[in-house]
């Protein structure tokens, strides 16, 4: 049983899985936020993946894009949460529906 | 020397927008001694190039300025000839002597720069409606003086009635534009061009007789508007609203006279359409009569002047729809002068009367205004028509080539001299009652001579009022010879021989002593004569054509659109427009109604559609 690309895969699908349970399921934001890091990272690894066994470079440099990405709206999604959770002492989403329609 | 010809319009144009501009700052006088100036300039500028036309050595040109409309070939253009140079003199040597009488008479005003920046506004308009080359720039000139006339008529716009007159004006004015409209419509069909010089050296050629009918009836639509022409005539007794030096320049010597020229102008179109021509003939008659009938029963001193310059007109246009250009032309010269000193001697009166207009209590104002007297005295024998004065030179010859026009425009000329008989009737009414018997005025009313930036003018305009005629008599034909290149190719009447002309003349002379005779001892009394009879109180009231009009169009209008205002805004316009306010508010709410501010909510509709979207990937296959 060789490390064939079909394990990364199904690795990928899993912790994606995991990320889309995780965002539907959980009510903490600081907890979506971090399943939402899981499915970037499981998306990373499926990239990574394909283009090293199809010997093409693209998919490594979108891995690249998502990390930065990630990098970046880390930083803006801890600030409202950070935000949030100091206005309101909570950071349980069904509570902020302010925007409701 | 043509080649500053553009500095003519460009200058009060200059002068106007300084004023308009830095007129309160300018401060009066100084505005006004500005606004002079540059007309002043525009004048001495056109005089050197008017003067060689006639020495003989001038010749008609055109000077293009730049292109204005280039799809359409229309080039902002000079024509520079005997008739243009004619109308330039009349309109930049009047207006500067009445810029220079305003700047007495407007003493004190609130808006006193303003009203010059209008002035100077006005004497471009008509700059640019003089000297176009083409029918288009003619249009705009045309179009511009109408506006500035509208500005000056309810220039004090806080009177309800000055306010009222101005729109009145302006409307009307729209209503001859729409036959000049149309006339400039056919005149681009036919021609594809605009420019006079084409139009005219192309006309007998490229349009029927008919054609020609029918842009000459639209043309005198036109002037028919723009010189107080009946049916259009109403909007001209009203002007008199505006201060007295605009009735002057605009509705007596100048604007008014637009509609004159530019039928002169398109002499070669008239020419080919002799029924639009007896049309116009008798219209212009019928015009004099009326207003002529009008003027005699008037007791406001400018409403006087004002009929009488529609009656004027009137024997203006018989001259052009006879085909007398030159006569025609010759009249609104010398009417330009006397109508103009008649109406500042007037504002001179008013002045002295503490803004009385009424008649009936002056009288007697020969020892307080001498200057006033004379000179307006010499205005009255002038249109009355009494040798040696201008008036009965220019008019005899309109009679005259009607007389000599034969058939039934000899009935034309019997109107035009009972015409003539009226004028002198009603103007010795007008300068008896006013400088002759005892006075009438309250005693608080101290009248006295105006300022000398008032009298100059008058006096000014008083010798040209009595020698101008004499540019033209039937011995040295100066006027028409100086003419005579701006008419080229028109059929000319057959002049009359010396010995008819004088039996015309005399006939017309006797006439209007005949006018004075009547006129002097029934006005020359201590007590004024009673005109309380039928004809005197219609007369007064101008024979109601202004009540026929406002129940006829006026009121018909209003109701329209009071119905409009009433019930079609609210109603259809405003539903239709909240109707779709209403409609996209409402298929809002639904679309807000998803919008649950729950997170997660929308991140379950998002897996779920992504979800579904991976199966029919998976199941259709990719290639969708």
């Amino acid at each position: 049983m060789s490390l064939t690309v079909t394990w990364f895969l199904l690795l990928g699908a899993a912790l994606f899985s995991i990320g889309v349970a995780g965002v539907l399921i959980r009510r903490n934001a600081l907890v979506m936020f971090m399943s939402i890091e899981l499915m970037l990272n499981a998306v990373t690894l499926t990239f990574v993946a394909v283009s090293k066994d199809l010997g093409l470079i693209e998919g490594q440099v979108a891995a690249v894009f998502v990390m930065v990405v990630a990098a970046a709206e880390v930083t803006i999604g801890l600030a409202i949460i950070v935000a949030v959770f100091r206005t309101r002492s909570s950071a349980n989403v069904d509570e902020l529906a302010e925007m409701k329609g | 020397m043509t080649d500053l010809l553009w500095l003519v319009v460009a200058l009060p144009l200059l002068g106007a927008v300084i004023n308009l501009l830095f007129g309160k700052r300018i401060g009066e006088p100084i505005s006004g001694w500005l606004a002079f100036g540059f007309v002043a300039i525009s004048w001495a500028i056109a005089v050197p190039a008017t003067l060689s036309f006639v020495t003989g050595s001038g010749h008609t040109e055109t000077i293009y300025l730049f292109s204005w409309i280039p799809a359409i070939g229309v080039d902002a253009a000079i024509l520079w000839d005997p008739l243009s140079a004619l109308m330039t003199m009349i309109v930049t040597g009047i207006g500067s002597l009445i810029h220079l009488y305003s700047i007495g008479y407007m003493r004190g005003d609130e808006r006193y720069p303003r009203f010059f920046a209008f002035m100077n506004l006005f004497i471009a308009s008509m700059m640019i409606l003089v000297l176009a080359a083409n029918y288009a720039v003619m249009f705009v000139g045309w179009e511009l003086v109408g506006l500035s006339s509208y500005l000056l008529i309810s220039f004090w716009f806080t009177k309800p009635s000055a306010a009222a007159a101005g729109k009145k004006a302006f409307i009307v004015n729209r209503i001859g534009d729409w036959g000049f409209i149309v006339a400039l419509m056919i005149i681009f069909i036919s021609f594809g061009t605009f420019d006079f010089h084409t139009v005219f050296a192309s006309a007998p050629t490229a349009i029927t007789v008919g054609t020609a009918t029918a842009i000459t009836l639209l043309l005198f639509v036109g002037a028919a508007g723009k010189s107080a022409q009946l049916p259009l005539h109403i909007w001209l007794p009203d002007a008199m609203e505006g201060p007295t030096p605009v009735s002057a320049l605009i509705h007596a010597a100048t604007m008014v006279t637009a509609g004159v020229f530019m039928i002169a102008r398109s002499a070669v179109l008239f020419e080919m359409a002799p029924v639009a021509g007896a049309i116009v003939a008798v219209v212009g008659t019928a015009t004099a009569l009326l207003a002529a009938l009008i003027a005699i029963s008037q007791t406001d001193i400018k409403k006087v002047l004002a009929y009488s310059t529609i009656s004027q007109l009137g024997y203006m246009v018989l001259g052009v729809g006879v085909g007398a250009y030159t006569a025609g032309i010759f009249h609104l010269t010398t009417h330009a002068f006397f109508k103009a000193l008649l109406f500042l001697g007037a504002g001179s009166v008013i002045h002295a009367m503490a803004d009385e207009q009424d008649m009936r209590k002056m009288g007697g104002l020969r020892k307080n205004m001498p200057i006033t007297f004379i000179t307006m005295g010499a205005a009255w024998l002038a249109i009355s028509g009494i040798f040696p004065f201008s008036g009965f030179w220019s008019k005899d010859e309109i009679l005259a080539a009607t007389f000599a026009k034969g058939g039934g425009f000899i009935l034309l000329w019997g109107v035009g001299l009972l015409v003539a008989l009226l004028t002198a009737f009603y103007m010795t009414r007008l300068f008896v009652m006013t400088f002759l018997g005892k006075p009438r005025w309250s005693g608080d009313v101290q009248p006295h001579e105006s300022p000398a930036t008032m009298t100059i003018p008058l006096v000014v305009l008083g010798f040209f009022t009595v020698s101008v005629g004499l540019i033209n008599t039937p011995v040295r034909l100066a006027f028409e010879h100086f003419l005579e290149s701006s008419f080229e190719g028109v059929a000319h009447i057959e002049a009359l021989t010396f010995g008819s002309f004088s039996i015309l003349a005399t006939v017309a002379l006797v006439v209007a002593v005949v006018g004075i005779a009547w006129a002097w001892p029934k006005y020359n009394t201590d007590e004024l004569p009673a005109e309380d009879g039928k004809f005197w109180q219609r007369s007064l009231l101008a024979f109601g054509v202004d009540e026929i009009y406002g129940r006829t169009i006026v009121a018909p209008g209003k109701k329209a659109s009071e119905w409009a205002a009433d019930s079609m805004d609210p109603k259809v316009i405003d539903g239709a427009a909240h109707g779709i306010g209403r409609g996209i508010s409402g298929f809002g709410s639904v679309l807000g109604k998803m919008q649950t501010g729950q997170v997660r909510g929308y991140a379950g509709v998002l897996a779920v559609a992504g979800a579904i979207l991976i199966i029919v990937f998976v199941v259709v296959g990719g290639g969708f």
